[in-house]
């Protein structure tokens, strides 16, 4: 015969001024099986906590319904108490009597009792089919991937090697050092980006605990927390990076030259080639789409008739440690992981569906991306920023934000964050190239939220002369050599027109390519941006609902260098807090499978949105069979099977069952 | 100047008539940046809606923003709300035709009313005589007069018109305007 | 196969833009396109609706697609204006509260919704008979009512294609250019002609910074708009139909060439498109 206890919370006044707490006292009292009934003002409190032990002691209940809050609040604090009293914590029920009861019928006090009554009632009926449960230990493997090798991904790295644990960094280019290698300086303090990400990317590179693997791409993730099971192509460099020595020959020599996607096609590069000088590892990949041998090669191959292509292979004849590996082919490995770090980065939108501003169609309308490469010295113009259309220096510049944000006809409704503040570098770093430059800077509100952003804002007007215009523009064409800008200052309200040199457009920053990929891969989701969705965007925003997997930098939301860096270490606490440990415990509350009722039907698999479940053959018979490490608790699985051969371990049918029965009764 | 009391019920209004979401303009500027008439406008369009969102009523229905309007859509098609534009201006000036004040473009005003006038009475535009019409009643008799000789000289204005008058038509004018009483 | 439509000519194609009229109806029968008119049209109501509310703005094009409804074609016009306000009314008529409170203005109904065709979208799908070689630059120009409003509009809002693909099929060398879709004034021309004047200067002054030697159009208010509120030396401005009626060799009487302004022919001699008249 179970013992149950029943412990009604006024929380404060929450619940009491709604609900008649000693009426429910009353009417709860003689339930089958109730033996105790206390209230208190806090049932959380350290009192009630004491007041829930010490009448399981007194009493020797052998159940606890505990009526107050939402269990997401406190579930975890009385099962705790009870369990300090040597109860088992799955013997302890709740019942909502705040966020289901007082707070949302607050206007009829009447009928909030009745319902509280049944509220308890309910779990009283439950609890007596609770069965002690207890939570099963999940090994942990003591090791981390990192997808992405950006500021973000590096940071994560250097913060778990730091700590002592092995780390995996995967980045699919040829080099680490993602977006802010490509940019000249960084706002607010216009250091230069290079300076001072260089020195962490060679730490990468020389630091004992990490192993990078650059130019590969995860390709499946399978296992849980603890036991991540993660295959990845090491796509072939056909260079072999173990006798390479980094000299620079074959780069400098190779005698096809193509747009370089580093320098966003502003400048170029060889075939056989590394993105740029400060490029980690320093280690060539041969771009197999250019190359001439390649061609050579497929040409051959194809039996076709006619002139052959030139067979090259200079690269091969100059290499001092003969590392030209043409037959090298991709490589998959499998690797095992305790806790993955997603850190795919960002892209910039593609401005050419505003056909108003001819990006793509006149040369000199670039990106503010486009101009961090025109502007560093390791750029395609060395610095010097030149027009594309005839190499002259621009003396007007007009800068245009929000470019594909804020726009939710052709563009995203969301803000880029970054643009404002980067318009602000760029004509501040423009004025100290060219004091004879001007620039002008249409802006919708100029957002500069971050420290010592707003000094730095004025400082581009103050001190650089930048003119700033609030209003979107609506047009870009070309008029006698220069580009003349359409656009309203909105404050005095009148038509602007400007005849620019150069136009730059602050485009919105956007998820990379290929990270909702990654999010299936790993069962995380995305949003309708495809932004990867964080646990909580307040509380937890560097986990994910997929346990033991995290989210650093932009791939969360647009963010500049010190946030990523900020969410990169974040990241990296959370997955230190579980490498940290020998074993992990799991949640009881899992999937069970009667065999002998299973029809296997295998409805159970398609629905379960964790992949917990699978098939198994018991005498005979195709089953259906849980993975415990990998399921939540969810109950699909048991809402849509037939023979309700599924159930839910502290959600059993019975128990839900009894909950229904007692409002009858 | 004058302080401005915000008010919503002009929004209200027009929302209803117009069927366009007015509290979704965050007033960019990209409809009068691009505007090809605004030149010839006391506000433009995006000064329009925000006349709309604060409820300055009689500065929206005394605007010339509203009779200028080319119907372009050229503000319509970039608007990073998707606001029909032109749509709101056509709404607040129904309103103010309604309520018969005075137009602060009587050029243009005179010319549709003409216009409409033609169609009712003929059936389809006669360009000289509407042309003639508009140059007696406008007070300027004399504009656009330089084009007539080399026009007719091309035979490109036709002296006699079509001529069926379309009694539905007329009789729907007149109700809408009674409507606005 | 000959294909009909519902011919609407409009209100100017019977006035100053009758050459777009003669040479639409050259061209399409020489391509095999039957044009049948609609019978006792009425005006379209062109912008003279606006801000007159929804029964009158959609009574007048109501009228037209009934018609062309019971002929059982689609319609069609080679204004641009008409085209727009039929494509507009027709949409807003697919709303039941709308057509019921038209039909009660007509007083009659309108039958089952034509569509509605501009002859652009017609000339994209023949494919040309060019006779003569067009050896000419030209802007094309597409003002604002073939593009949008953007429920009404058949191609991209800011650089449309659709012309410049067919003048390039006739033989002609399409020039790009940032002006194609600016507006040209519209029906400002009698109320207020500084506004007219100041945007097709405008239109014209970018035509020919781009390389053009003539600009093509489409609509009757912008070959009239640019033809006649700027310079009788600037570039000239043919409808599509008289320039694709040059590469079917049809003479320059057949389609009214000599109705413009800005006399086309001592430049269309010059390039050996025309040889006599």
């Amino acid at each position: 015969m179970v013992k149950v206890g029943v412990f009604l919370c006024h929380c404060g006044r929450n619940i009491s001024e709604v609900v008649d707490v000693p009426r429910v006292a009353e009417a709860v009292r003689h339930l089958p099986g109730v033996t105790y009934v206390d209230e208190n003002k806090y049932m959380c409190s350290e009192p009630g906590q004491a007041a829930i032990r010490q009448a399981i002691t007194e009493h020797g209940l052998t159940r606890v319904v505990v009526a107050s809050c939402s269990p997401r609040m406190h579930e975890i604090t009385f099962r705790r108490a009870a369990a300090q009293a040597g109860l088992n914590p799955y013997l302890v029920e709740m019942a909502n009597l705040r966020e289901h009861c007082s707070w949302v019928h607050a206007d009829d006090h009447e009928a909030a009792t009745l319902k509280a009554i049944e509220l308890v009632k309910k779990a009283v009926a439950r609890i007596s089919y609770n069965e002690p449960l207890t939570p099963q230990p999940i090994p942990m493997t003591r090791r981390a991937l990192v997808i992405g090798g950006g500021i973000a991904g590096i940071q994560a790295a250097l913060d778990i090697a730091a700590a002592g644990h092995q780390v995996t960094l995967v980045e699919r280019e040829s080099t680490i050092g993602g977006r802010m290698a490509q940019l000249d300086k960084t706002f607010p303090t216009l250091d230069c980006s290079s300076c001072i990400l260089t020195p962490k990317m060679v730490e990468v590179a020389q630091n004992p605990n990490i192993e990078l693997l650059t130019y590969s791409e995860v390709e499946s993730v399978s296992g849980f927390v603890g036991s991540f099971e993660v295959q990845i192509r090491k796509r072939a460099t056909l260079v072999d990076h173990v006798k390479c020595t980094g000299c620079g020959i074959c780069w400098e020599k190779c005698p096809e030259k193509v747009p370089s996607e580093f320098d966003l096609a502003r400048g170029k590069r060889s075939s056989i080639y590394i993105p740029f000088p400060q490029a980690v590892p320093v280690k060539p990949v041969v771009d197999q789409v250019h190359c001439r041998y390649i061609k050579y090669q497929e040409f051959e191959a194809s039996g076709a008739e006619g002139k052959k292509p030139p067979q090259c292979r200079i690269c091969e004849k100059l290499c001092p440690p003969q590392a030209l590996a043409w037959d090298q082919e991709d490589e998959a490995v499998t690797e095992k992981f305790g806790a993955i770090v997603v850190a795919t980065g960002y892209d910039p939108f593609d401005p050419t569906v505003y056909g108003e501003f001819g990006y793509g169609q006149y040369p000199d309308v670039i990106t503010g991306l486009e101009l961090e490469r025109l502007l560093s010295a390791s750029g395609p113009t060395e610095g010097h920023v030149l027009r594309p259309s005839d190499g002259t220096p621009p003396k007007t510049v007009v800068f245009l934000s929000c470019i594909g944000s804020r726009d939710e006809e052709r563009g995203k409704a969301y803000c880029s964050q970054i643009c404002c503040m980067y318009m602000a570098k760029h004509a501040i770093v423009l004025k100290e190239h060219d004091p004879e430059v001007q620039s002008y800077i249409f802006y919708i509100d100029n957002r500069a939220v971050g420290k010592g952003y707003e000094e730095f804002s004025r400082r581009a007007q103050e001190d650089a002369g930048a003119v700033y215009l609030r209003g979107r523009v609506a047009k870009v064409f070309p008029q006698d050599g220069k580009l003349v800008v359409m656009g309203e200052d909105s404050l005095i309200g009148r038509q602007v027109e400007i005849a620019a040199d150069m136009v730059v457009l602050a485009a919105a920053v956007v998820p990379s390519r290929g990270a909702d990929e990654v999010a299936r891969m790993l069962n995380i989701s995305y949003d309708s941006d495809h932004f990867l969705v964080e646990a909580h965007p307040k509380l937890r925003p560097v986990e994910t609902h997929t346990d033991g997997v995290f989210l650093a930098g932009a791939c969360v939301s647009p963010c500049d260098v010190p946030q990523s860096v900020s969410r990169g270490s974040a990241a990296a606490a959370k997955t230190l807090a579980l490498l940290s440990k020998e074993t992990l415990v799991g949640e009881p509350t899992t999937a069970v499978v009667d065999a002998l009722r299973c029809s296997g039907c295998q409805l159970c698999l398609e629905v379960c949105p964790f992949n917990a479940i699978s098939t198994q053959v018991v005498a005979g018979r195709t089953v259906a069979s849980v993975n415990e490490g990998l399921c939540k608790g969810c109950g699909l699985c048991s809402a849509v099977c037939r023979p309700a051969a599924i159930g839910v371990k502290g959600s059993t049918h019975k128990q839900l069952l009894a909950e229904v029965a007692s409002l009858w009764t | 100047m004058q302080s401005v009391i915000p008010t919503s019920g002009f929004r209200v209004e027009v929302e209803r008539e117009s069927g366009e979401v007015i509290s979704r303009c965050y007033q960019c500027g990209k409809c009068t940046a691009g505007c090809p008439a605004a030149f010839a406008m006391d506000g433009g369009p995006r000064w329009l809606l925000r006349a709309v969102q604060l409820g300055m009523r009689s500065e929206a229905l005394d605007s010339t923003t509203i009779w200028m309007c080319l119907f372009c859509s050229a503000c319509h098609a970039r608007c990073p709300a998707g606001i029909d534009i032109p749509r709101v201006l056509e709404t607040v000036r129904h309103i103010s035709l309604k309520e018969r004040r005075p137009p602060a473009s009587k050029e243009v005003a005179l010319f549709h009313r003409i216009f409409l006038g033609q169609v009712a009475g003929l059936g389809r535009v006669h360009e000289l005589g509407l042309g003639g019409t508009y140059n007696l009643r406008s007070g300027h008799p004399l504009a656009n007069i330089g084009l007539v000789p080399r026009m007719l000289a091309r035979r490109k204005l036709p002296l006699l018109p079509y001529r069926k008058k379309v009694r539905w038509f007329k009789r729907l004018l007149s109700e809408e305007k009674k409507s606005g009483d | 196969m000959t294909k009909q439509v519902a011919y609407f000519p409009g209100c100017a194609l019977e006035g100053s833009a009758r050459e777009y009229d003669v040479s639409t109806r050259r061209v399409f029968a020489a391509l095999g396109v039957e044009l049948l008119e609609v019978p006792d049209w009425v005006c379209c109501g062109a912008s003279s609706t606006h801000g007159r509310g929804q029964e009158v703005a959609l009574a007048l094009p109501a009228h037209a697609l009934r018609a062309a409804s019971q002929m059982g074609l689609p319609l069609m016009s080679p204004c641009a204006m008409c085209y727009s306000r039929f494509k507009l009314a027709s949409l807003e008529l697919a709303h039941p509260e709308a057509r019921a409170r038209t039909e009660a203005a007509l007083g009659q109904d309108i039958g089952e919704l034509p569509s509605v065709l501009h002859p652009l979208q017609v000339l994209d799908e023949i494919a040309p008979q060019a006779t003569v070689p067009l050896d000419i630059k030209v802007a094309s120009y597409y003002g604002c009512l073939l593009v949008r409003p953007p429920a009404a509009g058949f191609d991209d809002q800011e650089n449309p294609t659709i012309m410049d693909r067919i003048v390039a099929g006739w033989g002609a060398q399409p020039v790009s250019w940032a002006f194609k879709t600016e507006c040209c004034g519209a029906g400002m021309a009698l109320a207020r002609p500084d506004m007219v004047a100041r945007l097709s200067r405008r239109v014209l002054e970018q035509a020919r910074q781009a390389g053009a030697e003539v600009v093509v159009v489409a609509c009757p208010m912008c070959q009239a708009n640019l033809d006649l509120y700027t310079g009788e030396k600037d570039t000239p401005v043919l409808y599509i139909t008289q320039l694709i009626g040059l590469a079917l060799g049809l003479s320059p009487r057949e389609l009214m060439l000599g109705r413009h302004l800005i006399n086309p022919l001592p430049l269309l001699r010059a390039k050996g498109l025309v040889n006599h008249g």
